[in-house]
């Protein structure tokens, strides 16, 4: 037992001793990821978006199962129906049961969004470590070029982009990355510029960690909060802009049930049909709310300042 | 502070190099032909290959860089649309007004509603005002802008048939759901980035000065308060005119608004790579100048940054002399 020297040191014992009551006798080792995770975890909104993701990501992986009907299955005896008791959210022009084609849109949406999200903060990130890393001309250099991509406006640079590569999952992942490049490379550089000058980068540079060793094994672990905030942020922006691109017709094409693709199938029955349009929209929406719900949770909780 | 902006204005030079590169690099791997367009795809193909000829497209990468440059240069020539014969500058400019229209109508709006839903989120923290308007913020932002407009052209065109569903036909009433369409999301934004910027300042010691040396509530909120948490509020708001005058793509063509948004997404479709060049330098320069026009601005809330841009440049030129003297002494 350490010596209780100051009344403070003996309430952090106290502390500490019931936490290891709690845990039926083991030793909890606290660390900030765990005390961030402590705090996401009072936040109920926050718990909410992430059950909600949770739940989507499930819905995505047994979709067969889950969904009553294939979604490519035309049954032309059964078009345009009204939601009903066998087709919870209706049917299309050509009789496919459209909850069916939401639930397999998870499927495509979901992932989409986060290989967007991925791949842009692989590129991106790169450079904005490497920018922050060695600084001065190399800095300068990458961010200004950053700052030419960002001078087009990323919708517009994307449309460029998937219009030039042509349609498909693939190519509208490297769209919708390179656009959103500059951004990602500048919540990386921005991040790591705020670690970058402390001591303990510097006693792994004394050491001999090469520079690949101090970004990765040092600054970025210590970098990481404003960095996950962003993922989670951009995930919800890939995934609207999936959708808009699909929209007017520039993203995942038809016959795939691509939340978006499936709204810009049915805009034509606007004026007959509309419960057509209803529901992959608010399946769009239930998503991004979700991860923004989520994304202010873990902003609040790994910058304990904010609160 | 001039000196500032005569170096953010020629910043500007290598900026319109480095988009013509971009879109000559996407128009130099993109599949399609833009002799197909004049000629037409069933042309004989000694037509096609004279077009080719006639407009250059034969020659080298850099040279098609190059001549385009010295265009725009010499004659303020940004290209010859391949659909219509006119030039692109023409077009652009003949599509801005509307873009302009829209994006200061869908930001005016977000700023009336937006400021006062966040400072008054941010001074009434954790009431039940306070909650309403954060959950109308994210539902701001998290409804597909797209999806929202469809869902307003059904209630109020298709149901109610208060409002026309294109912006060209009844006049005003047209733009009504094109604004309501963008603004939605720069209120939700504009209110959440308000909130937290104000909570901040709220609690820092001047305000608590302010209110000690008996200061009316609204004066300490509004003057003492607001103006310090408008910084970020600013850069939200510029960002979002940059890319909106850029084109609210999605928004125009929805509700065929005959803006440079359109314009693009139909040139980019129709592989008219000579507007979409024109198109984007435009674009990117008026990109710039908005940005540049914010950071004067935050030296208008913030009479501090003047001097900061001042002697930021003081520095470089300390720095500068510094270095050459230094290589003086060494020679």
């Amino acid at each position: 037992m350490a010596k209780r020297h100051t009344p403070a040191m003996a309430k952090i014992a106290a502390k500490r001793e019931r936490e290891i009551a709690r845990n039926h006798g083991k030793e909890v080792q606290s660390s900030p990821g765990k005390e961030a995770w402590k705090r996401l975890k009072r936040n109920r909104l926050a718990i909410v978006g992430l059950v909600v993701i949770a739940l989507l990501i499930l819905v995505a992986i047994f979709a067969p199962m889950l969904a009553p009907y294939p979604y490519n299955v035309m049954d032309y005896d059964h078009p345009f129906e009204f939601p009903n008791s066998e087709h919870w959210f209706g049917t299309d022009q050509f009789g496919r049961d459209i909850f069916s084609r939401v639930i397999y849109g998870t499927r495509i949406s979901i992932p989409i969004g986060f290989m967007c999200v991925i791949v842009a903060f692989a590129l991106g990130g790169t450079l904005g470590a490497i920018a922050a890393y060695y600084g001065g001309r190399v800095d300068n250099i990458i961010m200004r070029i950053m700052d030419i991509i960002q001078s087009i406006p990323s919708m517009l640079l994307a449309i460029a982009v998937s219009a030039t590569l042509g349609g498909g999952m693939r190519n509208l992942i490297i769209a919708i990355a390179v656009s959103t490049m500059p951004a990602r490379s500048r919540v990386v550089r921005a991040s790591i510029l705020t670690v970058k000058r402390n001591d303990y980068i510097e006693s792994a540079r004394a050491m001999g960690a090469s520079s690949r060793r101090q970004l990765l094994k040092y600054m970025l672990p210590n970098a990481i909060g404003p960095i996950l905030t962003a993922i989670t942020f951009s995930v919800a922006t890939a995934i609207l802009t999936v959708s808009s691109l699909s929209y007017i017709g520039l993203g995942i094409p038809e016959p795939m049930p691509e939340w978006g693709a499936l709204l810009a199938a049915s805009k034509a029955f606007l004026n007959t049909y509309p419960y057509m349009l209803i529901f992959p929209g608010l399946a769009i929406m239930i998503t991004v709310l979700a991860l923004n719900l989520f994304g202010d949770g873990l902003r609040d909780a790994l910058d304990p300042r904010l609160k | 502070m001039l000196r500032y902006i005569g170096k953010r204005l020629l910043w500007m030079i290598p900026v319109i190099l480095g988009v013509l590169l971009i879109v000559f690099a996407l128009s130099a791997i993109t599949p399609g032909d833009p002799v197909d367009q004049i000629v037409g795809s069933d042309a004989a193909p000694e037509v096609k290959e004279a077009m080719r000829e006639k407009m250059g497209l034969n020659d080298p990468f850099l040279v098609r860089y190059g001549r385009y440059l010295i265009g725009i240069v010499t004659r303020g020539d940004f290209g010859t649309s391949y659909a219509t014969g006119e030039p692109v500058a023409k077009e652009i400019f003949q599509k801005f007004p509307n873009t302009v229209k829209l994006t200061f109508l869908a930001v005016a709006v977000a700023l009336i509603i937006g400021i006062p839903l966040g400072v008054i989120s941010a001074v009434k923290q954790y009431s039940f005002i306070d909650n309403a308007s954060m959950v109308f913020a994210l539902l701001g932002v998290s409804i597909p802008q797209f999806w929202f407009a469809l869902m307003m052209m059904l209630v109020f065109s298709v149901k109610l048939h208060w409002l026309p569903t294109t912006a060209s036909t009844g006049g005003a009433l047209g733009w009504v759901m094109p604004v309501a369409m963008l603004g939605i999301a720069n209120v939700g934004n504009i209110a959440r980035t308000t909130r937290s910027s104000m909570l901040e300042v709220i609690r820092q010691d001047y305000i608590r000065t302010a209110r000690a040396k008996g200061q009316k509530e609204n004066v300490v909120i509004s003057k003492h308060g607001l103006r310090n948490a408008l910084i970020p509020v600013v850069a939200n708001i510029g960002n979002t005119i940059g890319v909106s005058l850029g084109g609210a793509v999605v928004a125009e063509s929805i509700f065929s608004l005959d803006g440079v948004g359109l314009y693009m997404l139909n040139s980019i479709n129709n592989r008219n790579w000579q507007s979409v060049q024109g198109g984007l330098i435009l674009i990117a320069v008026c990109f710039s100048v908005v940005m540049l026009c914010m950071d004067l601005i935050y030296t208008v809330i913030d009479p501090r940054l003047k001097d900061e841009f001042n002697a930021k440049s003081k520095i470089a030129a300390n720095k500068r002399a510094a270095r050459k003297a230094a290589k003086a002494a060494r020679s």
